[in-house]
């Protein structure tokens, strides 16, 4: 079988001879080429040597003019290095990172989208990134109109009345959604005491209600990994505050019973929450506001590809229909004739939840969505979806016999496999995971969803080429294919990158979290 | 995998054992497979109650973090506090050292509402 990497076995061999190689003098730390080794920034440097230039102490300066409690003692062990040295030290770290500019990424329900250079520069635009955010509106009115056209935009997409633009990631969202369901009942004289989830739902769903002060009531799904009617008919009563429900679920399955199970819920009160997070599948499609959903929040940095994971805030707007406007958080931006204007004051807006944090949102990741809206336009919103799906069922096809699929139900944008034919070799999803690192692609989800004993969840988004996700495919094959033939190489995965497998038991219970001079960990 | 004929078990794979008047609790060599090393346990205090059916606690492994579920209604009047420094335990002795916390019964006939070895080894077959 041809090596998607580009990997052949002498390199293999120079590898681990490359290793003991760095240590081996005049390689200047040099694992393989130009690729390097790098020490901790403490194990670099020289006593005395310093990278800036401080300026000296005023003439008439006494520390001991300072209470004892506020001086500090000398610090044994500081790094001490010259700005060259820091330079090096962490562009060389850099240089071990993966993110989706280096490769593949194809982490299932995370949907690590490319974020378009676009973008990133219309963000950058200086009358957006340089505005403050105390400005007077009066001085705001582009952004403003951004902020309201989004709005405007997220709301017809998802099929709902209003959004708010406030919450600072997906998880803020869900407590947004959940405190709006809150204050709905509230107003209705009682908040009810319950919330029913599906067993395939994201964590941070019984979390959401838990801080809500809702107890949550677990339903299971049908053995086609679909919540059916009379599940939820029988767990339904007066006391059930919402539902919330992802559609499509955590293995990628659309929940085609949606329409009846709203109907169920709203006949006895109910509301119904979408979360979001799985929008990625039905953009230009299906809107959630058409299947009975009440309220949904939209995860930018998943959908509308605004950087994700540690690369920039996150931002999270709750969609909700018309009986939920009131309750809206602030601010809010309103059109008044060709002017916008920010309602902060809970005095024009008496139902409201309330301010969710200081300021107005992550405006920049408003910028960088409504550039991807504008730039997509309808029918490249619509395309997103067909070819996430497309792409996460081409992975499905080829792989489909090679691992098994623990729910043979079609499935959307990602697909769930698990590790039930690599069992009897010994061979884990853990192992399958670590082995794909050395064929240069980064893991996918594993072990959620929880239902899925071994889940292997692929999710590859629109944005990856055939060529690509053929590489993909032909690498979990030949793992497949060596998990019978040589299973002790794949338990013992990754050998290749710069650290090898590691022992994620031992870092979870005996943490090392901070260097002490002297220290030398194994 | 190990199925104690003496105690009874939960459809969620905990265990419990009568000691006395008391009933002692832990998870079940089934679960403690499933769920890889354990690296974090949460326990209720003494003097804490719990509820049948309902969670007093939290087992995280390097896999997945899951909730432990009261085989029966009562008092916490012991926890093995060992376990919060010495996780492993769990998956190295599931029945013996490893047992997370003993309950005074509010209803001792509680315990008979639970499977018995011969039925739990179905169900676990049954979800393998």
């Amino acid at each position: 079988m041809a090596n998607p990497t580009g990997w052949k076995p002498s390199m293999e061999q120079e590898a681990k001879g490359g290793g003991a190689a760095a240590e081996a003098p005049g390689l200047g730390g040099a694992v393989r080429g130009l690729a390097y080794e790098e020490p901790l920034v403490f194990e670099h440097g020289s006593r005395g040597r310093c990278g800036v230039s401080l300026p000296p102490p005023p003439a008439d300066f006494d520390a001991s003019d300072l209470p004892a409690a506020l001086v500090r003692p000398a610090v044994d062990g500081l790094p001490e290095l010259s700005e060259l040295e820091v330079v090096r030290h962490f562009t060389r770290l850099s240089s071990w990172n993966h993110g989706i500019d280096t490769g593949f990424y194809p982490l299932g329900s995370c949907t690590m989208k490319y974020n378009p250079k676009s973008s990133e520069a219309l963000a950058r635009l200086p009358g957006f990134a340089e505005l403050h955010p105390l400005a007077p509106a009066e001085l705001a009115q582009g952004a403003l109109e951004l902020m309201y056209r989004l709005e405007r935009a997220l709301s017809e997409i998802a099929g709902f009345d209003a959004t708010t633009l406030a919450p600072a990631a997906g998880a803020q969202g869900e407590l947004t959604g959940l405190m709006l369901i809150r204050a709905y009942h509230e107003a209705r004289g009682n908040p009810r005491k319950k919330v029913l989830i599906p067993d395939t739902a994201h964590g941070t769903n019984p979390a959401s209600s838990a801080l809500n002060g809702y107890a949550v009531v677990q339903l299971a799904s049908g053995p086609d990994g679909r919540l059916h009617p009379e599940t939820v008919r029988a767990a339904m009563d007066e006391d059930v505050a919402a539902i919330m429900i992802t559609n499509p679920n955590t293995l990628g399955v659309f929940e085609s019973h949606i329409a009846e199970i709203a109907g169920i819920v709203h006949a006895k009160g109910g509301l119904v929450y979408g979360d979001g997070a799985n929008m990625n599948a039905l953009l230009g499609v299906a809107r959630p506001g058409d299947m009975g959903f009440d309220v949904m929040q939209y995860n930018l940095h998943k959908t509308f590809a605004t950087p994700h994971g540690g690369g920039g805030p996150g931002s999270g707007p709750v969609a909700v229909k018309a009986a939920l406007v009131p309750h809206l958080p602030l601010p809010l931006v309103v059109k008044e004739g060709e002017r916008y204007r920010l309602v902060t004051e809970a005095r024009e807006r008496p139902q409201t939840i309330g301010k969710l944090r200081e300021f107005w949102g992550n405006f920049g990741m408003f910028v960088r969505a409504w550039a991807l809206i504008r730039e997509y336009g309808p029918e490249g919103v619509r395309a997103t979806a067909e070819l996430a799906v497309l792409n996460a069922n081409y992975v499905r096809k080829q792989l489909e016999g090679t691992y098994h699929l623990p729910y043979p139900t079609d499935s959307l944008h990602e697909v769930v496999f698990d590790d039930a034919q690599q069992k009897d070799a010994g061979v884990t999803t853990m192992d399958v995971a670590k082995r794909l690192i050395d064929h240069g692609f980064h893991p996918p989800t594993i072990y959620f969803p929880l239902v899925v004993h071994g889940a292997l969840m692929i999710e590859p988004t629109e944005t990856e080429s055939r060529e690509t996700l053929d590489a993909f495919v032909a690498a979990m094959k030949a793992i497949a294919e060596e998990a019978k033939t040589d299973p002790e190489a794949v338990r013992a995965a990754p050998t290749r990158p710069v650290r090898a497998r590691l022992d994620e038991t031992r870092a979870a219970r005996k943490p090392v979290l901070r260097w002490q001079p002297g220290m030398n960990v194994e | 995998m190990e199925i104690p004929e003496d105690l009874r078990y939960t459809r969620e794979h905990e265990w419990a054992r009568r000691k006395g008047s008391a009933i002692v609790v832990g998870i079940t060599d089934f679960a403690q497979e499933q769920l890889g090393d354990v690296v974090y346990v949460e326990l209720p205090d003494v003097g804490d109650t719990v509820k049948k059916g309902e969670s007093f606690g939290v087992v995280e492994s390097t896999k997945a973090v899951s909730e432990l579920f009261a085989p029966i209604s009562g008092k916490v009047i012991e926890v093995n506090d060992p376990l919060s420094d010495a996780p492993e335990t769990i998956n190295e002795d599931p029945y013996e050292e490893g047992w997370m916390i003993t309950i005074e019964p509010s209803d001792p006939k509680d315990l008979e509402t639970l499977m018995d070895a011969a039925a739990y080894k179905a169900f676990v077959e049954e979800q393998e």
